[in-house]
């Protein structure tokens, strides 16, 4: 077996390249590691001799057909001498496989380019909305459809998935809800105090715990949470072509990957919720007692008499809808989902800015709707 | 030197857990041939290949390429071998976020120190040896066919123009004349590069078409080793069953009618 390739580890020699009776003359190792120390912006020679090369791989054999090719643009016809057949078989096959000329760079964008692009993105923005909105509209007949036919509703799968996006979400829930509690209370004191009016930081807790702070932050984690769970789970899915199986075998990916997961978090968001404003009250009850001297009893009793059971009903309310969003946002995206690992990154990315940026701007209309209502 | 095993491995031992999949397995390559690595389904013809590389902490055993330990090599050490050897796994294994061209200037970006101009111009080379179209270059790897991803992971392989290459099933899933078209190419880039190739597969023809020798695997082991006429004389039921199967005599009968 004749090789060609360099066969001992020592140190390779150091290339050269000079001028001599006219032509030429290639000294030393030419390999990938030390060709670099070249200098091809050689005048163009009728004669490249090689006899004096070392070792030779396809970066030095590059070296050479770039030399000839100088040469032959220079209007010459360079000859390669003293090449063992090995060597010529090499460089022959380099010339045969280098491409002719470099590919020129593109173009700069020009105004109407960037105009156009605007224009796609826009275009490309809407109808990702339209199509989103669509997907809403088929999961929630899908939804509607499995009520009306129980026996069709995968139960495991949705007790499954509320085990996932409930159950398990409970411990950072709660304790991001006490620490919540406990830095409204902190923050609330220290205003308070200034008018004397301590006790008040019950009213400052309990209302915005209740009306807003304990579902919305709680959206926020299950969006971070389960949203990109769900994204992921439905876009390896996607790239693995089981939803495409699926298909195949009469099962609607609508009905047993997306309901499933979509119903168990409008149940479970609500209780995670509850689980929030529980935490969030107690962790602001405890800092108010450290901080402000006001006594459990004392909270209690405030609590019961100044806030009316009217802010629980109006920040739980919003609980469906977030769960929803959260859900259809999650799905939607795996779905998008194409052949390659980087779009299921992006895709998973997207999900959580998305649900979460959707989220928001719902409990801002909301705010808008109860306002008008007067609750 | 020329009679030097290129790789070595000695009492190999590996296993997950409680499944041992080679027990003490003994392979040599030689400098210079193509070796067919082939073994039913789980007689880890795949886990050896990492093994040799050195992806894969085996339990015992000694694993030596061109002479130096590939386990006990130091941070240092391994960096060096690495540079005289390119693996192909199974799909190519692109870096999905990076162009056929960003994908074969990978390695030359990180093991040298070369002008980007120069990094083009031999990548550029690369992705024409393994028989890719120019336009390929600026690709990514999610818009190839399976094929083409195979041939741009060769390409990729062979950037840093490597001693041995290690090929993991490279004809799996491709049609009988593309897995020709790929046979035909390593045997032809073993012929300009004079690569040693460590090619684990189950086809057939190529077996046949370019392994000088081939090592069968089963029980934990190298069963046999040989050439493809020494493998019909082993007397073992599943080495019969592998050579001797109807898909092995119609790859026969191909060979001979050539």
């Amino acid at each position: 077996m004749e090789t060609s390739a360099p066969q001992t580890a020592q140190k390779p020699t150091r290339p050269q390249l000079m001028l001599a009776d006219g032509g030429l003359v290639l000294e030393g190792d030419f390999l990938m590691g030390t060709i670099e120390s070249l200098d091809l912006q050689q005048d163009a020679a009728e004669k490249i001799d090689i006899s004096r090369v070392g070792q030779l791989d396809t970066a030095g054999a590059w070296v050479v057909v770039t030399l000839e090719r100088r040469a032959q643009a220079a209007g010459l016809t360079p000859q390669i001498i003293g090449a063992t057949s090995l060597q010529s078989d090499l460089i022959a096959t380099i010339r045969r496989n280098m491409p002719d000329a470099d590919v020129s760079p593109p173009p700069t964008p020009t105004i109407s380019d960037r105009l156009e692009q605007i224009g796609r993105r826009t275009v490309a923005g809407l109808r990702s909305t339209m199509e989103m909105v669509g997907f809403l509209g088929r999961v929630v007949a899908t939804i509607i459809g499995l009520l009306l036919r129980p026996q069709r509703i995968r139960w495991t799968a949705i007790v499954h998935h509320m085990q996932q996006v409930g159950l398990n979400a409970v411990p950072i829930v709660s304790l991001m809800a006490f620490l919540i509690g406990v830095v409204l209370a902190f923050q609330g004191a220290a205003q308070l105090r200034q008018f004397g009016a301590e006790v008040f930081v019950v009213d400052l807790i309990a209302i915005s715990i209740l009306r807003e702070l304990g579902i919305l932050l709680t959206a926020i984690i299950v969006a971070g949470r389960s949203g990109s769970a769900f994204t992921a789970a439905i876009g390896s899915m996607k790239m693995r072509e089981e939803i495409d199986a699926m298909r195949t075998l009469g099962l609607d990916p609508i009905e047993v990957l997306v309901a499933p997961r979509v119903i168990a978090l409008i149940l479970m968001l609500p209780v995670l919720g509850v689980i929030a404003n529980f935490a969030g009250l107690f962790g602001g009850a405890l800092m108010s007692w450290i901080e402000l001297g006001v006594s459990p009893g004392v909270f209690q009793s405030r609590l019961i008499s100044n806030t009316d059971v009217s802010h629980f009903g109006v920040g739980l309310i919003k609980a469906p809808f977030f769960a929803l969003i959260i859900g259809i946002v999650g799905c939607y995206e795996g779905m998008q989902v194409k052949g390659n690992a980087e779009s299921l990154g992006s895709l998973t990315s997207t999900s959580v800015v998305l649900s979460i940026f959707l989220v928001i701007t719902a409990d801002a209309l909301f705010s808008i709707f109860f306002a008008i209502l007067g609750v | 030197m020329a009679d030097d095993p290129i790789i070595s491995v000695r009492g190999l031992v590996t296993s997950f857990g409680k499944h041992t999949v080679h027990d003490g397995l003994d392979l040599d390559v030689r400098r210079g041939e193509i070796i067919g690595i082939v073994g039913g389904s789980g007689t880890g013809k795949s886990v050896l290949l990492r093994a040799v590389v050195g992806l894969l902490k085996p339990v015992a055993g000694q694993i030596t390429v061109f002479g130096e330990n590939v386990r006990d090599t130091n941070a240092e050490d391994y960096r060096r071998l690495r540079k005289r050897w390119g693996v192909m796994f199974q799909d190519g294994a692109l870096f999905s976020s990076l162009s056929v061209q960003q994908n074969v200037e990978a390695p030359i970006r990180e093991q040298l120190d070369m002008s980007a101009e120069t990094r083009a111009a031999l990548a550029a080379i690369k992705v024409r040896m393994v028989g890719l179209p120019d336009d390929a270059r600026p690709k990514m790897p999610s818009e190839l066919s399976g094929g083409m991803r195979k041939r741009a992971g060769f390409a990729r392989a062979i950037a840093l123009d490597p001693e041995i290459v290690f090929l993991d099933e490279p004809t799996a899933g491709l049609d009988p004349i593309g897995a020709a078209a790929f046979d035909e190419l390593t045997a032809q880039l073993r012929r300009a590069l004079g690569l040693t190739v460590f090619l684990v597969t189950h086809d057939l023809d190529s077996l046949h078409a370019i392994c000088d020798r081939i090592a069968v695997l089963a029980e934990g082991r190298v069963l046999a080793t040989g050439t493809m006429a020494e493998m019909q004389d082993v007397d073992h039921p599943w080495v019969q069953a592998y050579f001797k199967g109807p898909r092995a005599r119609a790859a026969l009968a191909q060979k001979e009618s050539l």
